[in-house]
This record gives structure tokens, sequence and C-alpha cells, in this order.
């Protein structure tokens, strides 16, 4: 299959992530953009989907995104400087669109979403797709909005085979203002939440897929602050005795997306790997002392 | 159906599925899931952010008898650093009467 060759969209760098905020993405499998979509804009995507709920939900999946919705409100949305900062961030320039889906829910809907991990199970441990949650209007708790669980990510499961779990100890109800974003890994767990109010409810999701290596992708400027190990470090509360499981797939996922195969913390991954052959090498580059951060 | 048979059949079983952060009865409470068949609960995803207990310890003294526990498994051979379903999960009942 071959595609077009289009030039990278020209992104601002003061619009791309920092090296924290991505490290926060590795932890916790999503960041939250409170009000980024300006309020006019959100009444304008929330009017469309009204008028349109099936809003051409099918389009051609793997279409460069760049092609998709060219001349509409919701590409407006996703368009957005501070937005195309964010997926150019994640996946790089040029993202294939995957698919997306306008969840209504109407009000009164009292039945909520069993957990699942959306698509199939996907065995990949380092590229990954973005779901981007746009919710048009205020949503306040009696609204529903979305239940997420924070650092499920790595979990390999069968999409709703996790529909026996009721609560976990950490879920995070998405109670936001109009024009707030969610940007999560594509394998996050999460369930719509029943809609208690009177006023209809809507939270547009896409999907995108890289076409890059996602590689040192942000603004790397403060990648060697010392905050970002911390933040990757950062322990969730329904991962009892597996949760050093968990932080050495943070590290490995943080290898790869700065490309330093030498990053560790707290010594998990440096002390498995100290195979004979490698001691030598390994302090002469110096990383047992820089934590991996080579010059 | 005499008396006693109207009783035996207003009874119905109440699972309490725990799911505990180590392999330990007493260790905390993960995460919770609960199907009354007597109707008189209903638990849905996201309606409480606290366990019912802080362990399987707990619920025990409070009556509910555990009828499974996950067994704790090898690891295999190439799964050692991946992760997947809550690793810690216990079946609880109640026997509850539809009545009253």
């Amino acid at each position: 299959m071959s595609w077009k060759k289009l030039p990278p969209p020209m992104v601002n760098k003061k619009y791309l992530l920092t090296s924290k905020q991505m490290a926060s993405f590795v932890n916790k499998g999503f960041l939250r953009f409170d009000k980024i979509i300006p309020k006019k804009l959100c009444d304008e995507a929330f009017r469309e989907l009204k008028r349109n709920p099936d809003h051409k939900w099918w389009l051609t999946n793997g279409k460069p995104f760049s092609e998709i919705w060219t001349d509409s409100v919701i590409g407006k949305v996703f368009r957005h400087p501070k937005v195309e900062g964010i997926i150019q961030s994640l996946v790089g320039p040029n993202p294939r669109y995957d698919h997306h889906f306008p969840h209504r829910i109407e009000p009164g809907k009292l039945e909520p979403q069993n957990w699942h991990a959306d698509s199939i199970i996907d065995t990949r441990t380092k590229h990954f797709d973005i779901q981007l949650f746009f919710f048009p209007q205020d949503t306040p708790r009696e609204m529903g909005g979305t239940l997420i669980l924070p650092g499920s990510h790595f979990r390999r499961v069968q999409e709703s085979e996790i529909s026996r779990y009721h609560n976990i100890v950490g879920q995070l109800p998405i109670v936001c203002k109009a024009g707030t974003l969610f940007v999560t890994h594509h394998n996050i767990w999460h369930c719509a939440q029943p809609n208690r109010s009177r006023k209809l409810r809507f939270m547009f999701k896409l999907r995108l897929n890289p076409t890059v290596r996602q590689i040192n992708l942000w603004n790397t400027d403060d990648l060697s602050d010392p905050e970002i190990e911390n933040v990757l470090m950062k322990s969730h509360p329904w991962t009892g005795v597996e949760e050093r499981i968990e932080q050495v797939l943070r590290i490995k996922l943080w290898r790869f997306l700065t490309d330093n195969q030498h990053f560790d913390s707290r010594y998990w991954l440096t002390r498995i790997e100290n195979e004979p052959t490698t001691i030598f090498e390994y302090q002469q580059s110096g990383v047992y002392e820089n934590k991996g951060k080579l010059n | 159906m005499s008396k006693n048979n109207t009783a035996v059949s207003s009874l119905r079983q109440k699972i309490l599925i725990l799911y505990s952060g180590g392999s330990a009865l007493d260790s905390k409470i993960v995460a919770w899931s609960l199907f009354d068949a007597t109707e008189k609960e209903k638990m849905i995803t996201g309606d409480s952010d606290v366990p019912p207990y802080e362990s399987v310890f707990d619920a025990m003294k409070d009556g509910w008898r555990v009828i499974q526990i996950s067994p704790i498994q090898s690891i295999h051979p190439g799964t050692e650093y991946s992760t997947g379903y809550l690793k810690f999960e216990h079946v609880l009942e109640k026997i509850a009467s539809t009545d009253g």
C-alpha cells in the first residue's frame, strides 16, 4: 500500500508536549487538557453532533489524517494548533486516521458501559496509537463522563473480558468543562458512565496511528529534568505487588521513546541486565553514575 | 408447596468478588464487584470509590464465605514482564432471602 507523501505540518514548538508531560503519559496512559478548545468552537461542534449524530462515523481506515474532515467543524477541533502539537508529540506528523465515534448518551440513560479496552488484544510494547476524547460541553459527574483507569495501558487484555470488574481503586471519572480533551494510549481501560442529568451528552472519540518511529517527537528541552524519573515511577493504588513490573514496563517504554537503552530507575533493569559481557561497556559509559543519561 | 419449601425457594446467592493487591487474604482490596440474585443491591461500574472491605479476611469476618481463590501461578518464560487481568481474585458468597 502506498501513501501520499505529505510535508509535516508546521507545529510551533511552543505547542509541543514537554518531556515531563510525556513521562506522565507513560505513567498514566493519558494526558488531560482542560478547556483547550475555545467555547465557541465547542458550541459549534455540539450543534453539528446533535444535527448529524452519526457524523459519517465510518470513514476510510488508514487514510492520512490530513485528508479527513478538511471542511468541517470537527476538523477545526482536531486541527487546533494546540491539539496538533499534542498529536505530533505523541504519534508524529502525518498520522493515519484509524476511526472515530461520536458517543451520544441520552439523558436518563442509567446503564453504564462495562470496563473494556478498545479494539482487540494488542501485543505492541513500543509503538502505540492514541485516542482523543473530546468533551464539547460541561460534563459534571451526574452526566457521567467516561471512567478511566490510570496506569492500565500496559495490561494485555482482550476487549471486554474485564467486564466482571465493577470498581477499581484509583478509577477516574472524567468530570470536566467544555472543550476538555483527554488523550490516551490506545490500550487504556475505560467505560462510559450513566447520564443522570436531563441533558444530552456527547463525547467524540478519534483514534490515530503513528507513521513514524515514536522517538523524541516532543519538545525535549527538559529531557534531563530529574523530576522526570519521579513522574515515571509514581505508583498506582490498584497494582499491588505488580507495581514493580509496571515500573519496568514504563522504563522500557521510556527507553524506546527517548532512544536511550541505558535509562533506568531504581536499578531495576540494570541489575538484571548485568551480564559479565556488558559490565565493562557500562563502566566505560558511566551509566551507573548518570542513571542512563549518556553525555 | 410446604412452608419449608417456600422459605427455601426465596433464598438466593449473593456473589462478592474481591481482588486483592497480593496473594494473602489479609492484603488490601484493589477492585470489587457484586452480583446479587435477590436483586436488592445492584452494583455498576464507577458507583463507588471505596472498597466494601479492606481485605478478604475482613469480609470473611462479616459472614461472607470464600468459595474460590486464585492460585498462585508459576511464571511462564517470556511473560515475566507482562501484566494483564487483575491477579488475585476471590469469590465470596452469602445466601440471602428475597423476602423482607
